[in-house]
């Protein structure tokens, strides 16, 4: 804590301290990250995928879109009349798997993306108002999350893409009011605790607004659980796209997305299971990563897990 | 006679506790009927248990609470915030220092936003010079403008509290609250934090209420004392008097378990226990 | 014989920027019935090194000394599991927070009760007779009714009282006390310091006292240690600390006591330290 013989001593030139001292913050949220061995698998596996959905249309052998009317339903490479010009094997119109699979990464990303940040502004906004003032307007707010999370997730996103009309943008906003309520009432309780302690209490003697107070003072000392949910919110989401796509609601084809390519492919599962394993193992892995990432930004920024 | 900064005539302030479905709704008096004169310049040490009100009235007294009954004057004027609101202007006139230095920051402030923020909210000031007065004023505190583009966990405990003190002197207040100042404080950096308290004392010609639990602080920081048992005042009056000739009987019980720290009583001691043994 | 002898502890902690050294190379021995008293500001080092020899450090502390003894039996060698038999019995640890120690899901009772199932083999009735007892001999009023009350219906200085029943329930020979009453009232501090004093002295235990405040040492240590960042800066009986500091941080310390206030300035470590310098260079 204190360091009393040195206080009135030491006086060290600024700038390049500052800046030390937040890489030393930096090193050390990578230092308990890192202690995570699967959070690193993950992180290197999310990065791989994320270069794949830049680079898609360079790294891609064929266009998704192109049907090679000679090669229906060819297997993969290793496998008996696999061809070396479709690596993972081709679909029912002879379209490259291994092509679709490199575009739908873009598709997966952007919609976790999307879905994220939707949820997480609109939770944020009523989580803040709930926890800052309490009262009727915390009553109001909470029930109508309550009742959002009484009905099965997928079941309401299936059934507000009913009304808005299957397509993907529906299905995206469907599935961030699935999952808004969760970071609503994730910033309430973090807003409840921080709103007590006396720094809150110092900004409003010094006269800061009510919308000052919860927005620069409060909200982002509320950051480092948020951080967590929304990488985890972030595979879920693509996770619930992949099902309203499976289903017919989400994604419409010839989109190459995960969930449709699924759906599309369902008919051939027993002459043709290479159309199904491969969407389906890509949906794994990158949900897999994802949840590893989150659980090593856990263990880094949850203050009650560090060791010592 | 120099003139009045602060007064209360007969402050209350009472909690509502329960009112469950079973119960019956209790009020708890946490105030009975405070009156105290503080003259400009001058230090009014409040001293008493946890529980006896001691903070309650501190938050009164800084307006963050507003009293059940009672008149409270600040620089001889009435201040009622249960009906008038806070005004900018009372706000500028009264603040506080918290006894935690870890609670009292924001952790995601850097403390040259934490000395600007006052100024920004409440004055017209433009960044340069809310920057330069922010500058000054970590000098007048003891800390260097190398601390402006630091954050509070890079800072001891002793240099935040330094920083909070800072922030409460950013509008010239008349009144300054301090609430536990040094009680978190390990010795050496209490010391450091009271001489520059008393330093700023002079040189502004502050008003100080020092909210404390520490006799041996107050008898070497106050020129009023003030004790609280159970929301009442027991004992009140200058320094000498008090600690020379204490009345209230809770008063006579504080005094005597203070731990003494004299050679004497430490040889008074040495030999009770060898005849003891 | 010595009651704990230790020599040249070192404890170190590993931390993202590499090992932190938190204890360096400090001796320590207590004789029985002695009241030592470890002093220093936090950041001293002064509760870990107990902690280490409770084993009560996490496992990113690495704990090394040529010789930590307790009754001649070396707990270096011990396994965790015979080390448990002898914490908890002959060693005891009362901390700071009293109504953070006690587990609030239980009564005071049940948790005074089960340390005696885990160490003694009296009977469930014996038992109850026993914490009645210790109840008592802590001074709380109405004992046998309290045995079933749960932490959150008690003040901080009952729970710390039930704290000290609960450590000196099997007759420990060695009391450790960190800070036991830094989170209390002065009042409330006199009558924990008194009630350790009483059943220090009734016992014959040996005490070791953390604390940072010298007027808890001047109120119960035989002899002091006074500690900074990690080392040990004087070892004196008490009356010895107080009249004639050999160390200089000592005197600083005396002297930064507002009570020992010369005039209108407290004399600070720190203004110490940089004159002590200022003489060095000269």
């Amino acid at each position: 804590m204190s360091d009393p013989v040195m206080t009135s001593s030491e006086t060290p030139p600024i700038p390049q301290k500052v800046t030390g001292l937040r890489r030393a913050a930096l090193a050390e949220f990578w230092h308990y990250f890192a202690m995570n061995k699967g959070a690193v698998i993950g992180l290197f596996v999310f990065a791989a995928l994320v270069l794949t959905a830049i680079f898609a249309p360079l790294i891609a052998p064929h266009p998704f879109d192109m049907q090679y009317r000679d090669a229906l339903l060819v297997p993969p490479v290793w496998q008996d009349g696999g061809r070396a010009a479709f690596l993972l094997g081709t679909d029912a119109v002879g379209r490259d798997i291994l092509s679709r699979l490199i575009h739908g990464a873009r598709y997966s990303l952007f919609i976790g993306f999307f879905v994220v940040i939707i949820a997480l502004v609109s939770g944020v906004i009523l989580g803040v108002l709930a926890g800052y003032f309490r009262g009727w307007v915390d009553a109001l707010i909470m029930r109508i999350m309550d009742i959002i999370l009484a009905f099965p997730s997928l079941l309401l996103a299936l059934v507000l893409v009913a009304i808005l009309g299957p397509g993907l943008f529906n299905a995206m906003l469907a599935i961030a009011l699935v999952l808004q309520p969760h970071f609503a009432r994730l910033v309430r309780a973090a807003v409840m605790a921080e709103k007590s302690r006396e720094y809150v209490t110092s900004a409003k003697l010094a006269g800061a607004s009510h919308i000052r107070l919860m927005l620069v003072t409060i909200l982002p000392n509320c950051l480092g659980p948020l951080i967590v949910q929304a990488t985890l919110s972030f595979s879920n989401a693509i996770l619930e796209a992949a099902a309203l796509g499976f289903l017919g609601m989400g994604a419409q084809p010839p989109t190459p997305e995960w969930g449709t390519m699924l759906a599309t492919a369902r008919e051939f599962i027993t002459r043709a299971p290479w159309v199904v394993t491969f969407p389906g193992l890509a949906i794994l892995i990158t949900v897999l990563a994802i949840n590893l990432i989150g659980d090593g930004m856990r263990d880094a920024l949850d203050p009650k897990l560090k060791r010592s | 006679m120099s003139e009045i900064v602060l007064e209360t005539r007969n402050v209350t302030r009472d909690y509502h506790a329960g009112g469950g479905l079973f119960s019956k709704a209790k009020t708890i008096r946490a105030l009975k009927g405070i009156d105290l004169t503080l003259e400009k310049g001058k230090t009014l040490a409040i001293v008493g248990e946890s529980g006896c009100g001691k903070s309650t009235l501190a938050r009164i007294l800084t307006l963050i609470d507003a009293p059940t009954s009672g008149e409270l004057l600040i620089d001889g004027q009435k201040v009622d915030i249960a009906k008038d609101g806070l005004t900018r202007d009372m706000r500028q006139k009264v603040q506080i220092i918290f006894q935690n230095p870890y609670g009292s920051l924001n952790p995601r402030q850097k403390i040259g936003d934490v000395l600007g923020e006052p100024l920004l909210l409440n004055t017209k000031l433009s960044a340069n010079e809310r920057r330069d007065r922010a500058m000054q004023m970590l000098v007048k505190v003891g800390l260097g403008p190398e601390h402006y583009n630091r954050y509070p966990h890079m800072l001891s405990g002793g240099q935040r509290q330094r920083i909070a003190i800072a922030r409460a002197l950013m509008l010239n207040p008349s009144l300054l609250v301090l609430d536990e100042p040094v009680s978190a404080l390990d010795l050496s950096v209490q010391a450091q934090i009271l001489n520059l308290l008393k330093d700023l004392q002079d040189e502004f010609n502050l008003t100080y209420v020092f909210i404390s639990h520490d006799l041996s602080v107050v008898k070497y920081f106050a020129d009023d004392v003030m004790v609280m048992y159970f929301g009442e005042v027991v004992e009140y009056g200058s320094r000498e008097t008090v600690f020379a000739n204490p009345q209230h009987s809770y008063t006579k019980t504080l005094f005597a378990a203070t731990p003494n720290a004299s050679v004497d009583a430490i040889k008074a001691r040495l030999a009770r226990k060898r005849a003891a043994a | 014989m010595a009651l704990l002898t230790i020599k040249n502890l070192t404890v170190s902690f590993d931390t993202s920027t590499g090992p932190f050294m938190a204890v360096k190379g400090i001796d320590l021995a207590i004789e029985k019935r002695e009241v030592l008293a470890i002093v220093g500001e936090s950041g001293s080092g002064k509760s870990v090194a107990m902690l280490a020899v409770m084993g009560l450090l996490p496992n990113t502390a690495t704990v090394t000394a040529d010789v930590m003894e307790f009754e001649g039996i070396n707990l270096l060698t011990q396994t965790p599991s015979q080390r448990r038999e002898i914490i908890g019995r002959d060693i005891a640890m009362i901390f700071q927070e009293p109504i953070a120690s006690l587990n609030p899901c239980f009564s005071v009772g049940f948790q005074l009760m089960e340390t005696l199932r885990q160490h003694t083999s009296l009977s469930a009735s014996e038992r109850e007779t026993r914490a009645v007892e210790l109840l008592t001999l802590v001074g709380i009023p109405d004992p046998k009714a309290r045995l079933n009350a749960y932490p959150h219906q008690m003040s901080g200085g009952q729970c710390q009282r039930v704290m000290i029943a609960i450590a000196i329930s099997c007759n420990p020979k060695l009391l450790i006390a960190d800070e036991p009453t830094t989170a209390l009232d002065v009042t409330i501090q006199k009558q924990i310091l008194d009630l350790l004093m009483r059943l220090q002295a009734e016992h014959g235990m040996g005490l070791i006292m953390i604390t940072h405040d010298m007027g808890v040492v001047a109120e119960t240590a035989d002899r002091v240690i006074v500690q900074y960042k990690g080392q040990k800066m004087e070892e004196a009986d008490v009356l010895t600390l107080f009249e004639n500091p050999a160390s200089n941080y000592t005197r600083a310390l005396l002297s930064a006591l507002p009570e020992n206030a010369v005039g209108d300035r407290l004399p600070t470590v720190a203004d110490f330290m940089a004159k002590q310098n200022a003489e060095a260079m000269q």
